[in-house]
């Protein structure tokens, strides 16, 4: 049964300290975690999770990627938008962390698929909301859905924005 | 017995102090309340990074303090680097002069990087020194007993 499992989070953060603090709030909020140091090297890790996964490796699934925004090289939202521009990722529901409170940056990330955008330092309610984000995402139909007269409205509730 | 228990409340007193003079903010406590009997040091581990970072970054502003012209827009991204760090462990003090000194970046006022980035370094090294003697303090008494905080 799927509630059973452990849920698989994908983290990504440059600082050393975050990353050290995201891996145990994760843990600490029973999930199975990997951490990686970059954008480069989480769409590394998604990309060898992909090849080698069959419905035999559902372990290595990943259920959810959290990223900080502001990082070297790629930053946490060219990370997003290239995962949902994946046919093989989009599906993967994505969270930004960031220091910094801009509305701008909130909506921009929001449009372009962030399920939910927290304020750093990350607390652990925050974390342990992170497995509605997921069921959440799990119990909405695919955007490309289309719903005939005699089929009638899903029951799931709709996603939240926080 | 007797001494055990001075120890105790002197090192409650010493960490209630940290709080009261604003060194530390909320976010301590998070780190505390992660901390458990199957990681007992993950506090001073956490710490110990911040210091081991620091340092680096502070290197890094002092050297791009040394270059003329000032290049204000690396100066605020190294800045913003260490400000997250600082934030991340709840350094209150030495967050709020980050936040100074990336105002100075902003307005590009060189003189004032150059003070408060001076009292960056100072209130970094006043709240290193004070932690340092929190947890030798706190090894002294083992590390079980500094997972019990008394609020």
């Amino acid at each position: 049964m799927e509630a059973a499992k452990e849920l698989h989070v994908l983290a990504v953060d440059d600082s050393n300290i975050d990353r050290k603090l995201i891996e145990k709030l994760l843990k600490v909020s029973s999930f199975k975690v990997t951490v990686v140091d970059s954008g480069s090297r989480a769409l590394e890790y998604l990309r060898l999770d992909d090849d080698t996964c069959s419905s035999r490796f559902d372990d290595l699934k990943v259920n959810l990627i959290i990223t900080d925004y502001s990082m070297p090289g790629m930053t946490g939202y060219e990370l997003l938008k290239k995962i949902k521009n994946s046919s093989t990722l989009k599906e993967i529901p994505v969270v930004i962390m960031s220091s910094e409170n801009i509305l701008t940056r909130i909506d921009r990330c929001l449009e372009e698929g962030a399920e939910d955008y927290l304020l750093k330092p990350v607390k652990l309610s925050d974390v342990t909301r992170l497995k509605d984000t997921i069921l959440n995402t799990k119990n909405r139909l695919p955007r490309s859905c289309h719903m005939n007269a005699s089929m009638s409205p899903p029951v799931s509730p709709a996603p939240k924005l926080c | 017995m007797d001494q055990r228990n001075q120890m105790h409340r002197h090192i409650a007193n010493t960490r209630k102090s940290l709080f009261d003079q604003g060194y530390l903010d909320e976010q301590f406590i998070q780190l505390e309340e992660l901390q458990d009997n199957s990681n007992p040091n993950f506090v001073e581990e956490v710490v110990t990074l911040f210091y081991r970072d620091s340092a680096r970054f502070l290197s890094n502003l002092d050297q791009a303090l040394e270059k003329r012209p000032l290049d204000f827009n690396k100066l605020d991204s190294l800045m913003h680097q260490f400000k997250s760090s600082s934030t991340s462990i709840g350094a209150k003090k030495v967050k709020t002069e980050c936040t100074h000194f990336r105002n100075y970046c902003n307005a590009r006022n060189a003189e004032g990087c150059k003070r408060t980035f001076q009292n960056v370094k100072k209130e970094y090294t006043t709240l290193r020194k004070k932690l340092e003697a929190y947890f030798q303090m706190s090894r002294q008494v083992g590390p079980i007993e500094t997972a019990c905080r008394s609020r």
